[in-house]
């Protein structure tokens, strides 16, 4: 069991990666059918990715070695993460060592990481995008971790996969406050994966861009990793989402292979409605002007707070 | 008795959902936006009303939520998107306070209301008594709704929210008020509804604006 | 049979005022309809200080000592006021600030109001109360912006929006009563919703509940009433409403939103067992009274002032209230007769004077004595009963009230003294000059509209002199009802 167990930890870390890209692919496809235009092939980010690989580095002379080695972090990070989110099997032995609030963590490593990277040579725009980053980020952590404690109190446990386990055993519960925790959600991922109503990912706007600017400077490879990790990220929120809100399908401890495979087919139709209801939020809300941005997240905080108030409040029927 | 307990959960869903709504409410600020909100509430409350009358097996609830389907999801958007198209207000969108703090504002009030409704909820014997401090807390924040804004279509969305509110709350302390006076609250409702209708043409007429903040004049000084 | 009557007269008038209330004859058939009511009111009133109290329409409608009062006060003085609206009105319209089709308007829904408020005080029903304080206050909204002045309509719409917000917490009261009741009495027919059986049981309410329920009908019903804080619409309603509409709005309505909060208190009372709901009351009335009394001194406006005289009133009227025993509540009872008499007599003379004037601007009223002096004397008068000059009925309750306090809560005896004295100087201060002041306007042939002023003053001086023994019987069942 324990081998099983290590076989498909490897088997969803190496799905997530090779699925990552197709994910952020089927975005834009979405939204191009949304918005009237012809769409890009599904697998225009893959050759990006392979453009990308085949070039000459350029480096600027200044960098030190943060900048050459915060693209790598920055994978690592996310592969990692993607570890620790059961998005097929729950069963991860991965996850017995992190809690989701390690994972959050993880995230805030590869966001520091990032902006020092940025700033590191000095140019003008690096610097504005790292900054504006921090601020996206350090407002979106506590919205986040509102998100993750509606569903610990709900369980009783603080990793993703007890969460799934949890809800697997009580497939009836509905929890009214998971609605206000599920849009709190929803808002963090837009803002913490440069989506619309916050970041643009398709524009190069001086004036608003923000994780554009932070990689302005990299090329080739590093920019390949870079951009896969940040499809990774996006993945990994995607599966996140799916852990806490709709987890039905999931494969839990002891399950078959049929059933992994089963959860698989799931994830896959989850994913592609998500990247569907996600191209559709971002066709249909404009750009918030940066400002807005504090106001944009201090509304998700709340919101996943009174998700909060609303489960302990309204008679609470946890089953921790 | 498990079908039962699938209503409750299904009713404190429609009423976190009520609870969403006014937070949406609070936070928009497009008049039209905040017309199909309101639509919006009112069809929650009819579905919840609706399941607690097939729960209940109470025919007077079914009429009571015709009457909500009638009323508040169907004739007065209407008449609101057909008003705002008349006055030409649909663009009309409010400079508002610093949305967080009145959301947080609202978050102090639901505590407040969720305290407040402690005791009614502890005697009541109705399915819903778990939602009676939803329904408080619908009604203190469309009372917010109505401070924080200052043009008039938006304060009469917010008096008509408050309305659902308490429609809310007699539904679920003691299955709703006796028909007939839900029929008067309904007429008197409609009539304050056609009395303000004509109110904002002369409004308008006056200021040349639905805004308020003209409305200055009676002050103390 | 009565209250058939005295309800279905002026709907009857409204529909029909709705359809000829434009011609000629307008005028005299609005007050024709209101001396029949006031006739139905006198045969009901009647009947019940024959036979006590009744109850009827199959206990939809409940009359006792308490509200039968009322229903006569609220009769009179609604004919009177279509008696004086009848030469007043068709001044504004000479002046042009009236059309036809406004004063149909006006006409229509004066009984509409008058019908509303009668169905208030009569029912047994606290839905009905509730959605015929809601009629009430509808057309209202139309009476104060029937000039269709900027001023009149921002008036309308805080008056309209402060209402209806009261008047929400309100209904939520009634459902938590009902809530209460129906534990007791069940769901079946709208037992749980009546009066009398309420009272029934009122013992037996869940005392958390029913605090609960009177706080929120405190604060519903007492925003009609014009308790601080929800007291703002009230001067501007009132300045901006035609004169016979600021009469019957200060002398009548508050009334009867007064009496719903009484009602309600009567059974929290009883039921809490403590004196908590009396303390809120008296503590609500005297912040209105403080600050209507201090309000007054910044008034410019005639109408406003004595919209602020009103708030001080019904603040000290609910003091009273607050205190219970029968003789404050004796005195309270007297004070909203007499209140409601002297009151309704001053806006007329007041939108008298501001009519002759042209203004309400109390700085260029002047001299109205030398003018006409039937005008300047009743103002003059009305003033000094007002602030409760001894020979008035005023000064009885108000001593009554004093005297009370002092046994019971001497700390509030002071500030009592203290917004009466600040009043005086107030209004009297500025009626002073408006009365006998230097003014170069020519004289003024007399007017008709003035007999109800003086109507008016006369009873109120009656009442300060005697007391008639049915009267006071009627005082004292309800001083004892109300507890």
């Amino acid at each position: 069991m324990s081998a099983m167990a290590i076989v498909w930890q490897f088997v969803e870390v190496a799905l997530a990666i090779a699925l990552a890209p197709l994910f952020t692919g089927w975005i834009a496809q979405c939204r191009a059918w949304m918005q009237n235009r012809s769409a890009p092939p599904l697998t225009q980010p893959y050759r990006m990715l392979r453009k990308l690989f085949h070039k000459e580095a350029v480096l600027a002379e200044d960098a030190s070695l943060l900048f050459r080695a915060a693209p790598y972090v920055l994978f690592g990070a996310m592969a990692l993460a993607a570890a620790i989110i059961p998005s097929i099997v729950t069963d991860l032995p991965f996850a017995r060592a992190a809690d989701a609030i390690a994972l959050i963590g993880l995230f805030a490593t590869a966001r520091v990481c990032q902006s020092l990277a940025a700033m590191d040579l000095g140019t003008a725009f690096g610097t504005m995008g790292a900054r504006r980053e921090m601020m996206i980020g350090f407002l979106a952590e506590p919205a986040i971790l509102m998100v993750f404690f509606n569903a610990f109190l709900l369980f009783g446990t603080t990793t993703l996969t007890g969460v799934v386990d949890g809800s697997a055993a009580h497939p009836s519960l509905i929890d009214p406050g998971a609605i206000f925790a599920a849009i709190g959600f929803v808002m963090v991922l837009l803002a913490e994966n440069a989506r619309i109503p916050i970041d643009n990912p398709a524009t190069h706007l001086e004036l608003t861009m923000i994780h554009e600017a932070m990689v302005l400077e990299y090329s080739a490879r590093h920019l390949a990793l870079i951009e896969w990790a940040s499809s990774l990220k996006l993945f990994n929120y995607a599966t996140i989402g799916i852990a806490l809100f709709l987890p039905w399908g999931i494969a839990t401890h002891g399950a078959s292979v049929g059933a992994v495979f089963l959860a698989l087919a799931a994830l896959l139709v989850k994913l592609a409605a998500c990247g569907a209801v996600l191209a559709l939020i971002e066709s249909l809300s404009a750009k918030l002007r940066l400002f807005r941005a504090p106001e944009f997240l201090a509304m998700a905080f709340l919101i996943a707070v009174l998700g909060l108030l609303v489960h302990l409040l309204m008679g609470a029927n946890a089953c921790a | 008795m498990l079908e039962s307990a699938l209503v409750v959960e299904l009713l404190k869903l429609l009423a976190a959902g009520m609870l969403l709504v006014s937070f949406a409410m609070l936070a928009t600020r497009r008049i039209q936006r905040l017309i199909s909100l309101f639509a919006w509430q009112g069809a929650i409350l009819f579905l919840s009303t609706l399941l607690v009358a097939h729960d209940a097996g109470l025919t007077e609830l079914y009429f009571s939520a015709a009457l909500t389907l009638a009323l508040k999801v169907v004739a007065l958007p209407l008449i609101l998107h057909k008003l705002v198209r008349r006055l030409d207000a649909q663009q009309d969108s409010e400079r508002l306070v610093h949305i967080p703090a009145t959301m947080l504002a609202g978050l102090v009030l639901v505590i407040l209301a969720f305290g407040l409704a402690q005791p009614i909820s502890q005697l009541a014997t109705t399915i819903l008594r778990h939602t009676i401090g939803v329904a408080l807390a619908v009604i203190l924040l469309s009372f917010l709704m109505m401070i924080t804004r200052r043009k008039a279509v938006s304060q009469v969305i917010g008096f008509l929210a408050m309305e659902n509110g308490l429609f809310f709350a007699a539904t679920s302390a003691t299955y709703g008020m006796p028909m007939v006076i839900e029929l008067g609250i309904a007429l008197d409702l409609l009539v304050a509804v056609y009395i303000l209708g004509i109110f904002f043409f002369q409004i308008r007429e006056q200021f040349d604006s639905l805004d308020l903040h003209h409305m200055e004049s009676l002050k103390e000084e | 049979m009565e209250i058939l009557l005295l309800l279905g007269l002026p709907l009857a008038g409204c529909v029909a005022l709705a359809f000829f209330g434009a011609r000629r004859y307008a005028p005299e058939l609005n007050a024709a309809t209101s001396l029949a009511t006031l006739a139905a009111a006198v045969l009901l009133t009647v009947r019940v200080t024959r036979y006590g109290p009744l109850t009827a329409g199959g206990e939809q409608f409940y009359v006792d000592s308490f509200n039968i009062f009322l229903v006569a006060l609220t009769a009179f003085v609604g004919f009177t006021t279509a008696v004086f609206s009848r030469p007043y009105m068709r001044a504004e319209q000479r002046h042009r600030k009236l059309s036809a089709r406004r004063l149909r308007l006006y006409h229509s829904m004066y009984q509409l109001f008058m019908g509303a408020m009668l169905m208030a005080l009569t029912t047994n029903n606290l839905g009905l109360l509730w959605v015929a304080m809601e009629a009430a206050t509808l057309s209202t909204v139309l009476l104060v912006s029937l000039y269709k002045t900027r001023a009149s309509l921002e008036a309308a719409w805080k008056y309209f929006i402060l209402c209806g917000v009261g008047i929400a917490q309100a209904l939520f009261g009634t459902i938590l009563l009902y809530f209460a009741a129906a534990r007791t009495l069940g769901h079946e027919g709208m037992s749980a919703l009546l009066w009398t059986h309420l009272y029934a049981v009122r013992a037996e309410l869940e005392p958390r509940v029913v605090a609960l329920a009177f706080v929120f009908l405190l604060v519903g019903y007492g925003t009609k009433v014009g308790l601080a804080p929800l007291h703002n619409w009230l001067p501007d309603a009132h300045s901006e409403a035609p004169a016979p509409v600021s009469a019957v709005l200060s002398g009548l309505l508050l009334n009867v939103g007064l009496y719903a909060v009484m009602r309600a208190k009567t059974l929290a009372a009883a039921s809490i067992g403590s004196v908590l709901p009396g303390r809120a009351l008296m503590a609500f009335g005297l912040i209105s009274a403080l600050l209507g009394a201090l309000f007054l001194w910044r008034q410019r406006d005639i109408k406003r002032l004595f919209g602020y005289s009103s708030i001080e009133h019904m603040g000290i009227i609910t003091f009273a209230f607050g205190l219970g025993g029968p003789v404050a509540n004796f005195a309270a009872l007297l004070h909203m007769t007499v209140h409601s008499l002297t009151k309704s007599s001053v806006f007329f003379t007041a939108g008298h004077a501001a009519q002759t004037a042209g203004t309400q601007q109390m700085d260029e009223i002047r001299g109205l004595v030398r003018i006409s002096p039937a005008l300047g004397w009743g103002l003059l008068l009305g003033s000094l009963a007002i602030l409760g000059m001894p020979p008035f009925g005023l000064f009885t309750s108000e001593f009554l009230i004093l005297t009370t306090a002092m046994r019971a809560d001497p700390w509030a005896t002071p500030l009592l003294l203290l917004v009466l004295a600040i009043a005086f100087a107030g209004i009297f201060s500025k009626v002073q000059p408006m009365a006998f002041g230097e003014s170069a306007a020519p004289r003024l042939p007399h007017s008709s509209a003035v007999i109800p002023v003086y109507l008016h003053l006369a009873l109120v001086l009656t009442l300060g002199l005697y007391i008639p023994p049915a009267l006071a019987a009627c005082y004292h069942a309800a001083a004892q009802l109300i507890g």
